[in-house]
């Protein structure tokens, strides 16, 4: 069994909307809603969801981009929470981040190459001159010409955009990348280019990947281990192939039926597809407004992420039931 | 089955400060009334640019440069501007991808809805308020009667497209142009809206014209599918046939570059994805000959220096590529 290289325990994290001027009342987003999760060393692990279920925020905060409001996180057995400045930027060498919009993520008045520097700049990794040359290795190694070293931003087209995210990203030469939907800003043929990349360049750097993404298709074919996140809460955890072919989850059940699937024999669905996410109480359970298989325990009572047979954890009063 | 709508060799170009570019270079599509065409291709590829071409309502730096569009008959290109607008809306509406940039954020949507309707039926206003009750409960917006009195941001996006599509309903056209309708959608919300489209289409016996850069979408929803690539049509045919037997190099990459879904192969962790080399050419420097001939595995010297045409090769199944043209002859 591999190590665990980042162990994230009842994470929490709460956005206030509104309730300032014009507006009467103020509403509470729980982004990160008690979520235990962990990552080990080596492997992919997908992290699918939709708008709003709280996966950027997640990202964030393992960035401590955001500061959480209760939970720890810890890195190689570090509470990355209790970091000092120093502790900060050390670590911030070992984890590194993927955005998704190539184009606003990219400093539009520096040269490619002198994006890919900066990080190695600013950590001092070697001089100038040396930092030069390993931002050029990068740049081939991602597929990106010696000629277009000095191009600016706005000279390349959206997958380019985002090879040159990628070189910054390992510029430092991270253990842990967290890539937030890499690839869905890129057109289909592109797409598949860019996850190709990331899959060779996770074996040739030694990485780990926490990969987020909203599209079941690309999480399928990146992931080893999947988490399904609904509304901040972690409500399946499994690997890849269990969780494709039998879902646990009703949440679950549900994004893989609402998947095109590109097989036009399947034009009609198996299953309801119905509601839309919004958080309903603080009592039961936050889906069962949209699930077919709601029983009355549902309604009363929050259901735990518990592991089921080996075959992963899932948090739903009915599993192995349905 | 009747013939709806018929483009015959359409032609769109813009001028703009770097040159004159064919965003829409001959396209050509029958579409027969209650069918659904799915209109599929990459970003840039001049799709939505049929659709507004179609629908007369391309930017002021564009102009359609030729070719027909015949609307149950009618060249909508020789009408005047005002017969135009009569058909926009009534028999002809549009959904567009962004709904909230469509929608009027300082008009409840209530009013919106019965803008639309008075603009082509001569119904008084209380009446025209209540037909826009009865299409938002048609289009699965729970109670109506409140949300007629909702602004636009008051709704989720999802909401919004329904709103949207009632507008276009209105009227109770005989054409729908749905572009990326389920684009900035999560996708149980975009199950539910392609559901919701194919159910009205079936009840009113509408055509569609379904413009996405999803293939899934198209498998899913359509029963002919058009693949756009550099403002020329390059694949055509039934839905089954295009995923089965797709003849043009660029849908069969296109189709096998997805990640796993397709066909329901087991996704290998150690296999790569197959992946069309190269990017879309910039509409400014198009290659010479077919436009795909830089990108493709089997372009042979007569593709670097002529253009294929859209060719039919079996029956109902149109393709522009040379070896595929020869290799089913």
């Amino acid at each position: 069994m591999a190590s665990v290289l980042v162990d994230i325990q009842k994470l929490r994290k709460k956005y206030i909307l509104g309730g300032g001027f014009l507006q009467n009342r103020s509403r509470i987003v729980r982004a990160v809603n008690g979520v235990d999760l962990q990552i080990f060393e080596g492997e992919t692990l997908g992290l699918v969801g939709e708008s709003g279920c709280g996966k950027s925020t997640l990202a964030r905060l393992l960035m401590r981009l955001e500061e959480p409001d209760a939970g720890r996180a810890y890195f190689k057995d570090q509470n990355i929470f209790a970091f000092s400045y120093d502790d900060l930027k050390t670590y911030r060498r070992h984890v590194q981040m993927i955005f998704q919009d190539p184009y606003s993520s990219l400093n539009p008045r520096k040269s490619a190459i002198s994006i890919i520097q900066e990080p190695l700049n600013i950590h001092q990794i070697a001089g100038r001159k040396q930092n030069r040359e390993i931002s050029a290795q990068l740049m081939t190694r991602v597929g990106l010409s010696h000629e277009q070293a000095k191009r600016y931003p706005h000279e390349f087209s959206g997958g380019q955009r985002q090879r040159i995210g990628i070189a910054r990203a390992l510029a430092l030469q991270p253990a842990l990348v967290i890539a937030d939907e890499p690839v869905s800003a890129l057109d289909a043929s592109i797409q598949a280019q860019i996850l190709n990349l990331l899959k060779d360049l996770k074996k040739d750097f030694g990485l780990t990947y926490l990969f987020i993404s909203h599209d079941l298709n690309v999480i399928r074919y990146v992931s080893d281990r999947i988490a399904v996140m609904y509304l901040g809460c972690i409500v399946e955890l499994a690997d890849k192939n269990n969780l494709y072919q039998t879902p646990l989850h009703p949440y679950t059940r549900m994004l893989l039926a609402a998947m095109p699937s590109c097989n036009p024999q399947k034009q009609k669905r198996e299953m309801m597809i119905q509601g839309e996410a919004g958080e309903i109480g603080d009592q039961g359970c936050n889906f069962r407004n949209r699930c077919v298989y709601k029983i009355d325990i549902c309604n009363r009572l929050i259901p735990q992420l518990r592991p089921y047979r080996e075959r992963g954890l899932c948090a739903c009063h009915r599993t192995g039931e349905i | 089955m009747q013939t709806l709508l018929e483009i015959k060799n359409l032609k769109t170009v813009f001028s703009t400060a770097r040159g004159v570019i064919k965003a829409v270079d001959g396209v050509s599509l029958i579409l027969n009334t209650g069918e659904t065409l799915g209109i599929v291709g990459e970003s840039g590829c001049g799709k939505t640019m049929l659709a507004l071409s179609m629908m007369r309502l391309i930017p002021a730096n564009g102009r359609i440069a030729g070719g027909e569009v015949l609307f149950s008959g009618q060249n909508l290109l020789s009408l005047s501007e005002d017969e135009m607008r009569e058909k926009r809306g009534r028999d002809i509406a549009m959904i567009f991808q962004e709904p909230m940039t469509s929608l009027n954020p300082v008009l409840r949507i209530g009013e919106q809805i019965a803008e639309a309707i008075r603009l082509h039926q001569h119904v008084p206003a209380k009446e025209a308020l209540f037909l826009s009750e009865r299409l938002l409960a048609e289009v699965g917006i729970p109670e109506p009667e409140r949300r007629v009195k909702d602004y636009p941001h008051q709704l989720s996006g999802g909401m919004r497209q329904r709103v949207m599509i009632a507008m276009a309903m209105s009227c109770r056209p005989q054409l729908l142009l749905a572009d990326e309708p389920t684009t900035a959608l999560d996708v149980t919300i975009q199950a539910q809206i392609l559901n919701l489209i194919s159910d009205l289409k079936e009840k009113n016996n509408m055509a569609v014209i379904l413009i996405t850069h999803d293939l899934g979408i198209v498998a899913e929803a359509a029963q002919k599918v058009a693949v756009m690539y550099a403002g020329k049509v390059v694949e055509m045919s039934e839905v089954e046939k295009l995923f089965s037997q797709p003849q043009h190099p660029y849908t069969r990459g296109l189709i096998e570059s997805r990640p796993s879904g397709c066909a329901d192969t087991e996704a290998n962790g150690e296999a790569y994805l197959k992946t069309i080399p190269g990017t879309v050419p910039s509409l400014y420097d198009l290659p010479a000959g077919c436009r795909f001939s830089e990108r493709c595995a089997l372009a042979e010297d007569e593709c670097c220096v002529l253009e294929p045409e859209l060719l039919e090769i079996e029956n109902g199944h149109f393709v522009s590529c040379f070896v595929s043209q020869r290799i089913v002859k």
